[in-house]
């Protein structure tokens, strides 16, 4: 095992754990809406739905990589940063360009309007987050 | 029918309102807190402490009213909700309890703020769509 922490500081402490409690508050709204609209009424707008999922899956994915820290944590938090920029501003754009291809409102319709604009901000944030603390020199406040 | 059921609801009244003012003003308190790099106090616990003690008597409100015959536009969100407000003071007062730091208070700020949004949606869910 290779000591991390001599070349990052950890993702888990200070700002760090601001960002995974939010992240731990869109894992939670998006996941039980998910579960709701599969449950309920799937048929409706299967995409939108599915689409709802695997958001919900990244934001889970994504607060875990950031609690755990190490390398891997890291790793696992960058993908799940990209995936989520990816995947609100691709969202955003489809839903203006086309807005029958997602019937119904997903987390990341209209670039996260729906939410504060916040899933847009937050991959940002946990991004500008992962390259702050990238060396150990990060000036801590 | 609808109108007494939206007439009566359960999540809409003083209580309800109040959840959001104290929601508030500790979101407040908590911000001042973390921009003075202050880790969260004790009138932060207390304020979550207060939060969670509304909540639980919000749910026991809504609880009653469904026993007693009573029903939410949208029974599943309705309860999805719930179940999430009763939990996120605990959440706030666990992280911040993890992170003795001005992000600690930063944390509650944030809980803080998004609190009375889930419980609004609350109350959007208790009364029928279209009403």
């Amino acid at each position: 095992m290779v000591d991390t922490r001599a070349s990052a500081r950890a993702t888990n402490a200070g700002p760090g754990r601001l960002l995974i409690a939010v992240y731990i508050l869109f894992a939670i709204a998006a996941t039980s809406r998910a579960a709701l609209q599969i449950a309920t009424k799937f048929d409706e707008a299967p995409v939108a739905y599915l689409l709802s999922a695997v958001a919900a899956l990244i934001y889970i994915v994504a607060a875990v990589g950031l609690a755990r820290a190490g390398h891997a944590g890291r790793r696992v938090a960058l993908a799940c940063c990209s995936v989520e920029l990816v995947g609100v501003v691709g969202v955003g754009v489809l839903s203006l360009v086309d807005a029958e291809l997602f019937p119904d409102e997903t987390v990341w319709s209209g670039f996260g309007s729906g939410y504060g604009y916040i899933p847009l901000v937050l991959p940002v944030l946990g991004l500008l987050w992962l390259w702050s603390t990238r060396t150990r020199t990060a000036a801590d406040s | 029918m609808t109108a007494a059921a939206s007439a009566g609801s359960p999540v809409d009244g003083v209580l309800a309102t109040a959840t959001i003012v104290l929601s508030l003003v500790l979101a407040l308190w908590s911000l001042v807190a973390a921009v003075r790099h202050r880790p969260p106090d004790l009138v932060q616990s207390v304020g979550l402490g207060l939060l969670e003690v509304a909540l639980l008597a919000l749910t026991t409100l809504a609880l009653v009213a469904v026993v007693g015959g009573e029903r939410a536009g949208e029974p599943g969100a309705f309860f999805g909700y719930l179940v999430t407000l009763v939990c996120l003071p605990l959440l706030a007062w666990v992280l911040a309890r993890m992170e003795p730091t001005r992000w600690g208070s930063a944390i509650v700020c944030a809980v803080c703020l998004v609190l009375p949004v889930v419980v609004v949606r609350l109350q959007q869910t208790w009364e029928v769509v279209g009403g």
